[in-house]
């Protein structure tokens, strides 16, 4: 399908303008083999509008920059080739959700870092820290991967907006944020446990907001198993007998 | 003028940088991170093999140590490095790794027992002691005696900048995000922060701080094919070219990985080759041992990358729209090895190529993948010509990899140098008096003047098509071989754009988030960079490490045996040079151990062999400590300098 003409339909924004409206806009482009979401904008910035606005770092799926809703569906803008839309005809809207920068650029990096800040989304350690003169402490390999496991989530945020539950409730932490507390509750050396973020998992911003819907687990570029961490949250927290749930 | 004061201001969120950061914060200096993009998503998150440290824990890394560590990189760098500071570090890396694990780094870990890995094309079967289990793994990478590069899976760089992050957040570090240093503030004495412009509202900000610290990584972007992340413009390193005061040292030393991806140029990691891929040519045939064999896929990465090269020329390349290729063979590893220990290897090649790597063969070639100079610093990380600066990571030349670093080296290199360089930061922060106003005003007027001007212009070239010529030119002219008419060309062809960017004409007049204004100043600092990078290359006829010179095929310690200084003045880099003092080596300049040895030899090597050698005979029971402190001492903040233990498992 090399050489087809593509139509782009781009929404367009720049919300520091005091008279801008959003819009769509259509570009046309000439596929070329290998053509990805990111090698298209790039071609239409430089050759067809310097105004467009988006996001890319690594152009290699690792970063969690690009993420955007394409035909319908939040993804990771670098790595979609062009060609698995059989149509030749492109629909490009910003993440919903996070707060807009400009056309498809959203600030995702400050939703994670306040997200962070909430859930204390770091390693807060169960003992005093080891000299790291001495030979480490050991950890089971199969922990280790576990642990490896669910820190693979790059923040991109598409789960956020493939959320009903996000998408209603703004305090909701979404797929991202259980993720990150099943991150640390697995991990032995965090002294922490499901309990301890009871505050935020046990109400309806927590496991027992969400529907179990998976939206999350099927926009999750990175494939994690979010079904999986989601319930052994609930499984966690309902196990706990001192705890009327 | 906006204002924003601070103790430590540091350019760059990346390992370097947030490490930094913690240091000043742990001696109760105020950091302040500035970024382009946010903290995690800054290119070090994109590291996939891993970082060397001699843990010595695997029944493959036995024997390993700091010594072991240091001649390797001694040796990797073509005897370039400064010796002093490739034994600072490696000294430093395993606390760096075992601190790391303390916040929150999931390691690979060692199993027990015996389990089957692919060593030298063959499948074999290793026993781990039940004495390790549980202790930090580490894996084969290029240019190591031992195996001692540690991992997560294949998200070092990941795991590693997501625990550094996480404990900055918890620190109340403020990373100010989507920002970008424009220009240093100083007296021409010391530097005192840095105009930054907002990338979203446009606005000009003076950061005023006691010291400043760029930690901007790498300028991988000059050439059309890269693996860095599209961020790693090197305009933190341009910005201290630009004050006139600051060298870039050795800016020609540029690493080409043997393995990207054709043609989206992105990388896989060398722990294919590490855990037993081989590469093939035309025909399915494994070439590497034909010219290496010894140690065939897993020699220093500028060998490979150059014996890739050097294959292709013969013929042997595979042709594709693209150009021509060579592959990647990791077949034998296995679906389940992969789907573990490679699993973005498999997402690169199913999403980029549509391919699956546990049964396609992948089609690489070398690519522009790692910059060995940046801003010239001391041992302490503190920039030669301005007081107050500081560089650390791989915008800066510490200079631990000379011309050729070694894979892992440069992760560990960002957190060791953080760890290290981040105590003299805080230190100087300390003894500082507060930054002065007035220093900043014609910095900041220099700058809006710039933008205005930019903003303004009826006529002018155009961004975009400079940068696409330049990074055309670095690609074809400055790349892997290179030969002095070429590089003449480069020189030429590059001081004619870099003239012409200083008329520039943008469709785009936005004052806020405006993308075309960001590249056209941009283009102008790489073009600056462009210019150093390819004079130093052209001036240095000699070949070293990376940097290889087809119409001086020798490495020439007599007379090249020093470091490339490039300053620049009048609106042109000059260049200039910086002995390495052999009488003060360790480690006495030698062969490397691939191909043959042509090296032109410097007197003063043999007269330092001798007294090395000497040395050792007449004190053959002198402690590790006694040894170090006669042949080359060197000092850490003591917080750093204490031994290392180990399990000694073996001994
Ligand atoms: C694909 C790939 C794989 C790699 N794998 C390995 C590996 O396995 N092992 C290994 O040891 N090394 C590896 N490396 C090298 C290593 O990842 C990098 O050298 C290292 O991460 C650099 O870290 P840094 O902190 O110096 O800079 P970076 O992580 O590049 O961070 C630079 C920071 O500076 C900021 N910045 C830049 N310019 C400005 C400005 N003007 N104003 C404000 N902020 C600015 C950026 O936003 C960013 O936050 C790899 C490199 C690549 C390309
Ligand atoms: S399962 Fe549904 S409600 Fe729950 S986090 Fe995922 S998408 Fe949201
Ligand atoms: S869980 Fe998946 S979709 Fe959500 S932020 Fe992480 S990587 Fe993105
Ligand atoms: S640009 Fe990094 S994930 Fe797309």
């Amino acid at each position: 399908m090399t050489g087809r003409t593509i139509t782009f339909e781009i929404f367009r924004c720049d919300p520091q303008h005091p008279n801008d409206s959003a819009r769509m806009q259509t570009f046309e482009l000439t596929e070329a083999p290998g053509m990805t979401v990111f090698i298209a904008l790039n071609q239409l910035r430089k050759e067809q509008d310097r105004s467009l606005q988006f996001d890319f770092v690594c152009r290699a799926g690792v970063c969690g920059s690009c993420a955007m809703v394409i035909n319908g569906m939040p993804t990771l803008a670098c790595k979609t080739l062009t060609s698995q839309f059989k149509s030749g005809k492109i629909k490009l809207m910003p993440l919903p959700g996070f707060e807009l920068i400009g056309d498809l650029s959203v600030n995702t990096g400050k939703f994670m870092r306040s997200l962070s800040e909430r859930l204390q989304g770091w390693l807060v350690p169960a003992g005093a820290e080891r000299s790291f003169d001495a030979v480490e402490a050991t950890m089971e390999p199969q922990t280790a991967e576990m642990i490896y496991e669910s820190e693979r989530c790059i923040e991109c945020g598409c789960c956020v907006s493939a959320c009903a539950t996000a998408q209603m409730r703004d305090t909701f932490i979404g797929a991202v944020g259980l993720n990150k507390i099943a991150r640390f509750t697995l991990d032995e050396r965090d002294g922490r446990g499901p309990d301890d973020f009871y505050h935020v998992l046990g109400g309806d911003d927590g496991v027992f907001g969400c529907m179990t819907l998976l939206g999350c687990a099927d926009a999750c570029p990175k494939g994690l198993n979010l079904q999986m961490q989601i319930s052994y949250l609930r499984r966690k927290l309902a196990l706990n007998p001192d705890r009327i749930i | 003028m906006k204002t924003i004061t601070t103790d430590a201001l540091i350019i760059g969120a990346g390992l370097a940088g947030l490490r930094v950061a913690l240091a000043c914060q742990a001696q109760g200096q105020q950091a302040t991170v500035l970024s382009l993009v946010p903290a995690k998503r800054s290119h070090s998150s994109a590291a996939q093999g891993g970082m060397q440290a001699s843990l010595g824990n695997s029944v493959k890394s036995q024997g390993d140590d700091e010594t072991a560590h240091f001649i390797d990189t001694v040796k990797g760098s073509d005897w370039g490095c400064d010796q002093t500071v490739a034994r600072m570090f490696a000294h430093v890396a395993p606390k760096a790794v075992r601190q790391s694990a303390e916040w929150g780094v999931p390691w690979s870990r060692i199993k027990a027992g015996p389990r089957q890995a692919v060593i030298n094309g063959k499948t074999t079967t290793i026993k781990e002691a039940v004495q390790t289990h549980g202790l930090i793994h580490a894996r084969d990478f290029g240019g190591t005696k031992h195996w001692r590069t540690c991992y997560t899976s294949d998200g070092t760089g990941h795991s590693l900048l997501y625990a550094m992050d996480n404990k900055a957040i918890a620190a109340g570090i403020e990373v100010h995000e989507r920002v970008e240093a424009l220009q240093l503030i100083h007296d021409g004495q010391r530097c005192q922060g840095a105009i930054v412009r907002d990338l979203v509202s446009g606005e000009l900000i003076a950061y005023l701080a006691k010291t400043t610290t760029i930690c901007s990584g790498g300028y991988g972007r000059l050439w059309s094919a890269s693996t860095n992340a599209l961020i790693c413009e090197g305009t933190g390193t341009s910005m201290a070219l630009e004050t006139g005061l600051v060298p870039i040292g050795n800016p020609e030393a540029v690493q080409f990985h043997p393995t990207a991806i054709v043609p989206a140029g992105i990388l896989v990691t060398e722990g294919c080759r590490g855990d037993g891929g081989v590469l093939r040519d035309v025909d399915g045939h494994r070439f590497m041992p034909d010219y290496e064999p010894e140690k065939k896929e897993l020699a220093s990465r500028d060998v490979v990358s150059r014996r890739m090269t050097e294959h292709m020329r013969t013929g042997k390349g595979v042709k594709s729209p693209y150009g021509e290729h060579l592959w990647l063979d990791i077949t034998q590893l296995g679906a389940a090895h992969i789907d573990k220990n490679l699993r973005e290897v498999k997402d690169i090649c199913n999403n980029f190529l549509g391919i699956d790597p546990a049964k396609d063969w992948i089609p690489v070639r070398p690519t522009q993948h790692y910059s060995m100079g940046g801003i010239r610093t001391n041992e302490k990380g503190e920039a030669y010509g301005l007081a107050g600066l500081f560089a650390v990571g791989e915008a800066a030349c510490w200079d631990l990899h000379g011309f050729n670093r070694l894979g892992g080296n440069s992760l560990a290199e960002t957190v060791v140098g953080g760890m290290i360089i981040g105590e003299h930061v805080a230190a100087a922060a300390k003894q500082t008096d507060a930054p002065e106003e007035a220093v900043a005003v014609p910095h900041w007027h220099a700058v809006a003047a710039e933008i205005d001007a930019l903003l303004q212009a009826e006529q002018g070239n155009d961004p975009y098509d400079l940068r696409e010529q330049m990074e055309q030119i670095m690609m074809d002219k400055v790349g892997i071989f290179r030969t002095g008419t070429e590089l003449e060309q480069a020189v030429v062809e590059l001081e004619q754009l870099q003239r012409q960017a200083s008329e520039l004409k943008l469709h785009n007049r936005t004052r806020h988030s405006n993308p075309e204004l960001v590249e056209a100043l941009r283009v102008r600092k790489m073009l600056k960079l462009a210019v150093a990078v390819a004079k130093g290359a052209l001036a240095r006829t000699e070949s070293r490490g990376a940097h290889a010179r087809e119409d001086y095929p020798q490495r020439n310690d007599n007379e090249w045996l020093k470091r490339t200084m490039v300053h620049w003045r009048n609106d042109a880099a000059e260049l200039s040079y910086e002995a390495i003092d052999i009488s003060k080596m360790e480690l006495p300049p030698g062969f490397r151990g691939y191909g043959e040895d042509n090296t032109i030899a410097h007197p003063d090597s043999a007269v330092r062999l001798a007294q090395v050698e000497q040395w050792q005979q007449q004190y053959p029971d002198a402690t590790e400590q006694e040894r170090q402190q006669a042949l080359m001492p060197y000092e850490l903040p003591t917080l750093l300098s204490q031994p290392n233990q180990r399990r000694g498992v073996g001994k």
